[in-house]
């Protein structure tokens, strides 16, 4: 569980990028924090970890301050992956690129075979064990640094733009991916743009704008609030654009993602056939 | 994120921050130039004292005292050498003269620190980018050195990311003795060199698709051209060098000493 | 009249073991607007790089077949004469960028070109404004967005006014809205200046409205080419792993389930939202 209590954070420019933040997470969420560039979606999640300390307010990881630990402790319960993976590949082996981390945690030598040999499963990179990474396309690549964080299976997951430079057939894996996650009670947090994956995904919103939460809600009220979304910059999800527009046939307007949208429609169309 | 802060530069306009750089640097020489001709307290003095009116004019004084200050440790390194080997020559005894000699020396070096401070603190990246380009020198240096001006606040920010990337994998950069510490920041250097070498690739491929090396001789959407200010610098400059010359040929040896005011 | 011809093109990277295009054959006419898209590592960026020669002048390799690109043999030509016909904007906005102003990259390959000054001033203001950046020009590329920074890339091919610009999925590191600002600026350029547009992209929900000539690639080769509206509705599509459309994709299953809209293919929600009410509104 993180706890954060009215936290503000200015950087060494004297520009304040949160303004008095506060919000639980709690174990098992999936969450994904939205906003336009400069929101303070990134500063915020890196409080998570430690890798920022608030300026004032109070973060809390399972109870503990994050003033009074170190990030290395923090990590353990709390996996990072970055945007771009080239950010953190530097190992000669998929293989090693894993096993990095468990060592820095210190486990032993059975238990690091283990989780490598789990986590090249998990994200079917097994025939790519003894490959060097940077011979990897990238999504390909971005299986390795999520590989890498979750071997050492931390109960939190925070993504910081999973999709971006994705296509299509990543994004679906990504989302399997990250619905395997949520059924193992795991805490999945993502900043993200991507309002088509977002829509999909279903999870709990956070909406930040200039270094504040302005909404928290779940998708299906957020994503089909346009003046809400407007003001933030993000556009309305195709299929809740589609059922904005049909309001005048008396279906729901709050419909965001492909399987709800087909099953209103026909029984709407059942209905009116009867 | 602080790391790269001092690294931004940011566009400040002032008379001096006007001036062309190329002008600026000869000026630059011409100091560096008078302070070696002389070692006595009193010309080194002056020439200090006729640059304070650039700093105040170009309102630089923070960032200017910041740089003096830092070259403290060296000027005071420089003052105790000359004094000890002073001391050692003359069988263990100081005069007077001695101390001021060695005065002379450390005020000498902080002419040259001042002048040159100056110098890059009024100067802006593209502003000397543009000298470079329209000086004689070819045009790739001068290329090389905007791009690499561009570059290292990216560059910057790129390693922070990396740093926070690995730090959340565990890796604790302060840990364990020196050549583990050294050892530590291989997953921080492997990832910044190779992102370095694929955003050079891309960069040349960029560069080629926009004609680079077509044209024998390149044009400049700028001219640098010389206004008032750079000609009352080139006035300064040279009567500055005339002092220096009449004085260092004629008056060299009737240049007071500080200490036969005291003595 | 075509303006790009590609026959037969067959190209290996140096050092590959296999051909990343393998055998494609391709016709743009002039004033075009043409969407390629397919799976990451499909071959469309390498196709990009045959348009001004960066294949195989650059990137060296094997290549065989013949692409002729506005009049001109590529394989003949260097890349900094084929600038002149074709404009490149690459995938990442940072890295094409190599000046300390908006302004200065925008006249960056005027100047390679050796024009002169006035008549290189103009071409520069006409480029920003046409890119909506003209406010810019002073600033840093650091100080700008990144979908700033796509538009002042975009403007700086555009100054050197080529008959095709061809962007290599210039939006997939921007949020959507910014996305649409710079489709916006490409559509604009086709239709008012008459450029030839090439646009590689996998967000076909945004940009296939733009288009009637869509191709599909898939392990270096072609293997759906024509109107969207024809493509995105063929069910081999889906197993290549394109982006269809949400709208595409719902007309679809709806067809699917029984529900005949009985429209074309919508590719866009407006499009199918207004067919729905029609149909709906009793």
């Amino acid at each position: 569980m993180i706890t954060i209590e009215d936290i503000h954070y200015s950087y060494a420019s004297n520009i304040e990028a949160l303004k008095g933040v506060s919000l639980t997470i709690n174990d098992g969420d999936f969450i994904a924090i939205m906003g336009q560039n400069g929101a303070g979606k990134t500063t915020f999640i890196k409080h998570f970890n430690g890798l920022l300390k608030p300026t004032s307010g109070i973060v809390r990881v399972n109870g503990v301050e994050t003033t009074k630990t170190s990030v290395a402790a923090l990590a353990r319960n709390i996996g990072f992956v970055f945007q771009n993976p080239d950010n953190q590949l530097f190992s000669e082996t998929v293989e090693d690129e894993i096993v990095f981390a468990l060592k820095n945690f210190g486990f032993d030598k059975e238990t690091i075979e283990q989780r490598v040999v789990w986590a090249l499963d998990f994200l079917s990179l097994t025939q790519y064990r003894k490959t060097s990474p940077f011979l990897l396309s990238g999504g390909e690549r971005k299986r390795v640094a999520l590989a890498s964080v979750l071997a050492w299976d931390p109960n939190t997951l925070v993504l910081d733009e999973p999709t971006i430079g994705q296509d299509h057939e990543q994004k679906e894996k990504l989302q399997q991916f990250i619905m395997q996650l949520q059924s193992k009670k795991k805490t999945v947090v993502m900043v993200t743009h991507d309002v088509e994956f977002v829509a999909e995904c279903n999870p709990r919103i956070i909406l930040m704008r200039d270094g504040k939460i302005v909404a928290d809600g779940i998708a299906k009220d957020i994503l089909t609030n346009s003046k809400l979304l407007e003001e933030s910059s993000i556009v309305l999800p195709q299929i809740a654009q589609i059922f904005t527009k049909l309001c005048p046939l008396g279906l729901p307007a709050n419909v965001i993602n492909m399987d709800e949208a087909e099953t209103t429609i026909l029984s709407h169309v059942k209905k009116e056939g009867e | 994120m602080s790391v790269f802060d001092g690294l931004k530069f940011r566009k400040v306009f002032s008379p001096i921050h006007n001036l062309d750089p190329r002008i600026k640097f000869i000026y630059v020489i011409a100091i560096f130039i008078s302070a070696i001709l002389f070692h006595q307290i009193l010309p080194l003095a002056i020439l200090f004292l006729i640059q304070l009116p650039f700093v105040f004019m170009a309102r630089v004084q923070k960032q200017w005292v910041k740089s003096l200050r830092g070259a403290a440790f060296l000027a005071s390194f420089i003052f105790i050498i000359n004094i000890l080997t002073k001391f050692f020559y003359n069988n263990w005894t100081l005069t007077a003269f001695d101390i001021e000699s060695a005065l002379g020396m450390t005020m000498r070096f902080i002419v040259l620190v001042e002048s040159f401070s100056v110098f890059f603190l009024t100067t802006s990246p593209d502003h000397l980018g543009l000298a470079l380009e329209q000086s004689r020198i070819p045009y790739e240096f001068a290329f090389a050195f905007t791009t690499a001006v561009r570059f290292v606040p990216v560059l910057a920010e790129e390693a922070q990311t990396i740093m926070d990337a690995q730090k959340a994998r565990g890796l604790e950069l302060e840990k364990g003795n020196l050549l583990k510490r050294i050892r530590n920041y291989i997953p921080i250097l492997i990832p910044l060199i190779v992102s370095a070498i694929r955003r050079s690739l891309e960069l040349a491929e960029a560069m080629e698709s926009r004609a680079w090396g077509a044209a024998k001789k390149r044009t400049n959407l700028y001219l640098l051209k010389l206004h008032k200010g750079d000609y009352i610098l080139i006035g300064i400059t040279t009567i500055v060098l005339i002092i220096t010359i009449y004085v260092r040929l004629f008056l060299f040896n009737s240049i007071p000493l500080i200490s036969s005011f005291f003595f | 009249m075509t303006i790009i011809k590609i026959s037969d093109l067959v190209y290996t990277y140096p050092g590959a073991s296999k051909p990343s295009i393998d055998g494609l054959s391709l016709n743009i006419e002039k004033g075009e607007f043409v969407l390629i898209t397919g799976p990451s590592g499909c071959g469309k960026t390498s196709l990009c790089r045959t348009f001004n020669g960066l294949i195989p002048h650059f990137y060296q390799g094997v290549l065989k077949g013949q692409i002729i690109v506005a009049g001109q043999d590529v394989t003949d030509k260097q890349t900094f004469e084929m600038a002149k016909h074709v404009g490149l904007v690459f995938q990442n906005p940072e890295n094409q960028l190599f000046a300390l102003s908006v302004e200065k990259d925008v006249a960056f390959g005027l100047e390679n070109l050796g024009m002169p000054r006035a008549e290189m001033r103009k071409r520069v203001d006409w480029a920003l404004n046409l890119a909506g950046i003209y406010d810019l020009r002073e600033r840093s590329p650091h100080e700008v967005s990144g979908g700033q920074q796509q538009r002042v890339a975009i403007a700086s091919v555009l100054a050197m006014q080529p008959e095709i610009i061809v962007l290599d999925e210039p939006t997939s590191f921007l949020d959507p809205l910014s996305a649409e600002r710079i489709f916006e600026v490409i559509y604009k350029l086709n239709q008012e200046q008459g450029i030839t547009v090439v646009l590689v992209e996998h967000r076909l929900d945004l940009t296939a409205k733009y288009t009637n000539h869509l191709v599909v690639m898939d392990k270096g080769k072609i293997c759906f080419e024509g109107n969207p509206r024809d493509i995105l509705c063929n069910e081999e599509i889906s197993r290549i792993g394109v982006g269809i459309p949400k709208a595409t994709l719902l007309y679809k299953r709806l067809k699917a389930a029984g529900f005949d809209v009985n429209m074309q293919t919508p590719l866009s929600s407006d499009e199918l939202a207004e067919q729905l009410l029609k149909v709906l509104d009793v």
